[in-house]
């Protein structure tokens, strides 16, 4: 994903001082010496025979510059290269000129558009927001995604990840998201960044998300399996300075979706080994959980202002294993997690959530009466609490048959059955309202026995489940 | 200006910036530099720590964001240790690690934003009432007056320690943040005080009779308590409800100052704390909650080397009000973050690395910290407390990490979360097998000298209960419960009925999102009475299949009948299910 090769216009900056005295190369770091009136974290140049790559320092000593190079050091014959220090940190234009665009990790363009401009340049590793200027999220994001709508509801400002598994359809769910989010009444627009994806992958993100794209209402920026690695530490920042731009100084509401984190965490370790870091966790750097923080922790809303950045991170799980450092340090940072399990998917349910594993932690404060339906929070909570059940019941029957269960137990097998037909499972392009995702979970309770329902009130049970012209109790 | 702020700067002590790599600045040439001054780095000013010196060279932790910072950049002394402004405008506010006000700070921190004492931001003018009069004699810790302020909280202006004598002059009404408010024995003594964050601030002795702290949760209250002026560390994994348990302990524990420092954090969670406490209401004192509570706020994104030092932040504000007589508590989400930014910086400056690479001096470093709490007897002759509550982070929820060892070997109290049980909602998710509570045995005295004798029979006897369903329950996974004997059948009824009727508590539900003790005592013994009931049918022969058949939800549904005090409603529930298990046949 390359592009055309040019360098986006804005990462030109003005002429300044050529160093060519490199005096190593290690990994994607080149070590610069003569360097005088460098800042730290500023934003460099590599000048070569094809082209020009770009850098940023990461230690100053004396007179030496360590620099990480993005597009990596490949190539780079240390008596051919140029640098020059751009006297800043590393800024992207921000503004609506991203929205319909399609550009690669680096911002430069892959559509065949010109460079992107815009009112101003920002820092990509932007400012922390001041946590007493936030504003606790407290409206709903609908995905028309009847597992989360209904059962982790995402709110605006959060950041709920996908934890996934290699051959899972996560990217699928990701670019539904994508495509279908709304918020009520507000501007709603997408950045979709993507990391170290393959061109099949990206060819398929690009389809999938080129409706939504061509409207004007979307940016995608692309760093493919090829590209470089250390390239994908630039897309996630990328993509969240232009989100927040949209969304706090032009009041949209922009969910950005960051796919495979577990790629950016590969590009982190990358550079921490060969600054000969001391790891923590599997090769890990120790500052991984801050770093991670310092892209999730940009989601929020602020007081009295309109817009929200809403993330969605994917990852797939080394192995499956929920306690590897990137999934782990995830959870200690974002708030709740959707699970997909292989087990799920090899029942034939799209998407496979697993309901049980997953959690919404703001889902209280952005669903419920005067958010989302008044019968939300405790359908879901009945929902939930019947279905572990039924996993006991289905334990049971793999102890002693599924015929030597007693009535109730069997009701919870057939509402299993129920719930992930008429609920949980869901056409990758289908997009369901909330009216329709809650009325299809009344549904699904209707196999229960009424006395099994003690989450739901009395009144609300007439509602919805004892009033034939209501459609409801068809099942 | 106050004392120290306005003494003048010694001549400049300048030297230059020779290496930066993030948080780390190494500089030469600051003359006579010490450990501990912090030095104002590059055009920006950015505060740096001096953690290291080596001859010329001075090491520096930079409490700010370094970009742009240069090599050659100068490096001013300023011959001051790290202070904060210890004052009345805490209560109800929040702060950043460098303990500067964040309600007057921009939307975004950038490191150029103005420090603690810029103009403006100490403007405020408060009302001193003076509690001596000139002439009189004061030692030091003495109360030379109050300041009235938003909460009930009273504020205490004290004689500095190392200060006593005749008081020459004593202000009273309007005074400025900043204002002298007493001479006394030649020597100015201010509304607000200037105090080195990092040090502990003195007092008289250590008391050792334990007293407890009530949480309001059961779990804790009744299982594992923690006592004033002890140290308490809840450990577990992602989502387990660390958070959720530490804002509830914060909302509803009977201190008088809680100190919530979010160390490494989400600022979602700092906004929610803030919104929260602002809408709850104080039942001790009609107040509102926040207004008994100061908040330092340093999230994940934050610069690292603050998260540091927001943890001192938070304990020697705690030990702030402390002096004034108050019981504090200190509640740190969370440690391990903090841990993360020594390991860091230790890191980068090169030091050999122990156990998945933290410095070798953590062990040392959580020990002084977790050792700041305690009950004492304030300068003042007051008894106060602080108490410091942590919450552990472990990597991959794994116990054997070297933060949570460690703190398990400091702290007095240990609530472990445990993850399955989070998983399957039960909230708050404290084990009883993983957790203890070291004062168990002197706070079960407390209880038999305040009117509870039964306190310490009746954790046993639960304790053991739930054990032995534990033990039972992996055993009837196996073999199915219907093959346990009828006794054995009653235990696992009991466990589920502890578990669900006592331990669980739902934070979301206004009855039960806190619990007086004596509503919590009466839970229990409905529990152990109901269950003594079913052994004794058992006995008469009765079937445990129709003892499984009985409803026991009003057992469990008990704690939410009646309000966070109401312990009569649970008696009448006692009698109706006694009764019923009577008529089981
Ligand atoms: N006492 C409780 N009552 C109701 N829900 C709870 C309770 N404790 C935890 N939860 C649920 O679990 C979620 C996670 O809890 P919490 O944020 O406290 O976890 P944590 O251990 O602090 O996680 P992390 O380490 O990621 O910060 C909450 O958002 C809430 O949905
Ligand atoms: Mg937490």
């Amino acid at each position: 994903m390359s592009g055309d090769g040019r360098a986006p216009s804005w990462a030109a900056g003005e002429p300044r001082v050529a160093h060519r005295d490199v005096q190593a190369i290690r990994g994607p770091l080149l070590v610069v010496g003569g360097v005088d009136g460098v800042g730290w974290d500023e934003s460099a140049q590599v000048a070569t025979e094809e082209g020009v790559r770009h850098g940023l320092v990461l230690e100053l000593d004396g007179d030496q510059a360590t620099v990480q190079v993005f597009e990596g050091t490949d190539g780079l014959v240390p008596g051919a290269i140029e640098v020059r220090f751009a006297g800043s940190p590393l800024r992207v234009p921000v503004g609506a000129g991203w929205l319909g665009r399609v550009c690669n990790g680096r911002g430069a363009p892959l559509d065949g558009g010109p460079p992107v401009t815009g009112d101003r340049l920002e820092p990509v590793a932007g400012w922390p927001m001041n946590p007493v200027d936030r504003d606790p999220p407290h409206e709903p994001v609908l995905t028309g995604v009847s597992a989360i709508d209904a059962l982790t509801t995402l709110v605006r400002g959060q950041k709920l990840p996908i934890f996934s598994v290699a051959g899972l359809p996560h990217l699928a769910l990701a670019t539904q998201i994508a495509a279908q989010a709304t918020s009520a009444g507000t501007r709603f627009r997408v950045v979709f960044a993507a990391m170290g994806l393959t061109h099949a992958d990206i060819a398929y993100v690009r389809d999938r998300l080129e409706e939504r794209t061509s409207s004007g209402e979307l940016v995608l920026i692309l760093n493919a399996a090829d590209d470089p690695a250390i390239e994908r530490i630039l897309t996630p920042r990328l993509a969240l300075t232009v989100a927040e731009h949209l969304a706090f100084d032009d009041g949209a509401d922009v969910l950005v979706v960051l796919s495979d984190m577990t790629n950016y965490a590969e590009a982190v370790r990358e550079v921490s080994a060969a600054r000969r870091e001391i790891p923590a966790r599997r090769g890990y750097p120790g500052y991984l959980y801050s770093d991670l923080a310092s892209l999730y922790e940009r989601c929020g809303r602020v007081r009295d202002r309109d817009g929200s950045v809403t993330i969605v991170p994917v990852l797939t799980m080394p192995a499956g294993d929920i306690t590897h450092p990137v999934p782990d340090l995830t959870g200690y940072i974002t708030e709740g997690q959707i699970v997909l399990s292989p087990e799920i998917a090899a029942r034939g349910v799209y998407p496979p959530v697993d309901t049980l594993g997953s959690l919404s932690r703001l889902m209280r404060h952005g669903a419920g009466a005067r958010r989302t339906r008044d019968d939300h929070l405790d359908v879901a909570a009945q929902v939930l609490a019947a279905l572990a059940r039924a996993r006991q019941s289905a334990a049971l029957a793999e102890l002693v048959g599924a015929a030597a269960l007693g009535e109730t137990d069997r009701s919870y097998l057939a509402y299993r059955e129920e719930l992930e037909r008429e609920l949980l499972d869901q056409g990758d392009a289908e997009s369901r309202s909330l009216e329709e995702t809650l009325d299809r979970a009344w549904t699904a309770l209707a196999t229960l026995p009424r006395q099994e329902l003690t989450m739901l009130s009395p009144e609300m049970i007439r509602a919805h489940l004892e009033l034939p012209d209501e459609g409801v109790d068809d099942a | 200006m106050d004392a120290v702020s306005a003494s003048p700067t010694p001549a400049a002590r300048v030297g230059r910036a020779v290496r930066v790599t993030g948080p780390l600045i190494e500089a030469d040439g600051v003359p006579d530099v010490a450990m501990g001054e912090i030095l104002r780095m590059g055009a920006g000013g950015i505060s740096a720590e001096v953690v290291g010196v080596d001859g010329a060279r001075a090491t520096m932790q930079a409490y700010e964001y370094t970009g742009g910072l240069r090599v050659g950049d100068p490096a001013a002394g300023t011959g001051q240790p790290l202070t904060g402004l210890f004052g009345p405008g805490l209560l109800g506010h929040a702060f950043d690690g460098l303990m500067r006000p964040l309600s007057s700070a921009p939307l975004w921190l950038r490191p150029d934003r103005p420090g603690d004492d810029a103009d403006g931001i100490r403007s405020h003018r408060w009302t001193f009432v003076p509690a001596v009069a000139a002439g009189d004699t004061v030692g030091e810790g003495d109360v030379l007056g109050t300041v009235p302020t938003t909460g009930a909280v009273e504020h205490r202006v004290l004689t500095p320690a190392g200060c006593a004598g005749t008081v020459e002059r004593i202000a009273a009404g309007e005074v400025g943040e900043l204002d002298a408010v007493a001479r006394v024995s030649g020597r100015d003594v201010h509304l607000s005080e200037r105090w080195p964050i990092r040090r502990p601030r003195p007092h008289r002795e250590r008391l050792t009779d334990p007293v407890p702290l009530h949480t309001g949760q059961r779990v804790l209250d009744l299982f594992f308590p923690v006592a004033r002026g002890a140290a308490a560390a809840v450990t577990g994994g992602f989502g387990t409800g660390k958070t959720m348990l530490l804002q509830q302990v914060a909302k509803w524990c009977d201190a008088d100052v809680i100190v919530y420092v979010g160390c490494g954090e989400r600022g979602n969670e700092m906004a929610d704390v803030l919104d929260d406490l602002g809408r709850l209401v104080d039942a001790r004192t009609g107040g509102r909650l926040v207004d008994r509570t100061v908040v330092v706020a340093n999230t994940s994104n934050m610069p690292m080397m603050a998260r540091e030092l927001s943890i001192y932040t938070g304990v020697s504000i705690a030990e702030y009000f402390r002096d004034m007589g108050h019981d504090a508590v200190v509640i740190a989400d969370s440690t391990s973050r903090w841990a993360e930014a020594l390991r860091e910086f230790a890191n980068r400056r090169g030091d050999l690395p122990a156990e998945e690479g933290f410095p070798a001096d953590l062990a040392s470093e959580l020990a002084a910290f977790y050792e700041r709490a305690g009950r004492v007897t304030t300068l003042g002759g007051q008894e106060a407390s602080v108490t410091v509550i942590g919450a552990v982070s472990p990597p991959g929820g794994d116990m054997s990490e070297p933060v949570t060892t460690i703190s398990q070997r400091f702290v007095r109290a240990m609530w472990m979360l445990d993850r399955d049980l989070a998983y399957a909602r039960h909230y708050p998710a404290v084990h009883w097998s993983g957790s203890f509570a070291r004062d168990a045995a002197g706070l079960a005295r407390w209880q038999t000298v305040h009117g509870d004798p039964e306190w310490a029979q009746r954790r046993a006897r639960a304790l053991e209960v739930l054990a032995e369903a534990d033990r039972l329950e992996s055993l009837a996974e196996v073999i199915g419960v219907s093959s346990l004997p009828g006794r054995e059948r009653v235990v696992v009824l009991g466990g589920r009925l502890l578990r669900e009727g006592v331990l669980a508590q739902n934070a979301l539900h206004p009855n039960d999102a806190t619990c007086a003790d004596a509503k919590g005592a009466a839970l229990l013994d409905l529990v152990l009475d109901v269950i003594d009931a079913c052994h004794a049918a058992i006995a008469r022969g009765v079937s445990a299949t129709a003892l499984e058949r009985v409803d026991m939800g009003p057992v469990i549904r008990a704690a939410q009948d009646g309000g966070p005090e109401d312990a009569t409603a649970i008696a009448a529930t006692r009698e109706r299910m006694l009764d019923a298990i009577r008529r089981v046949s």
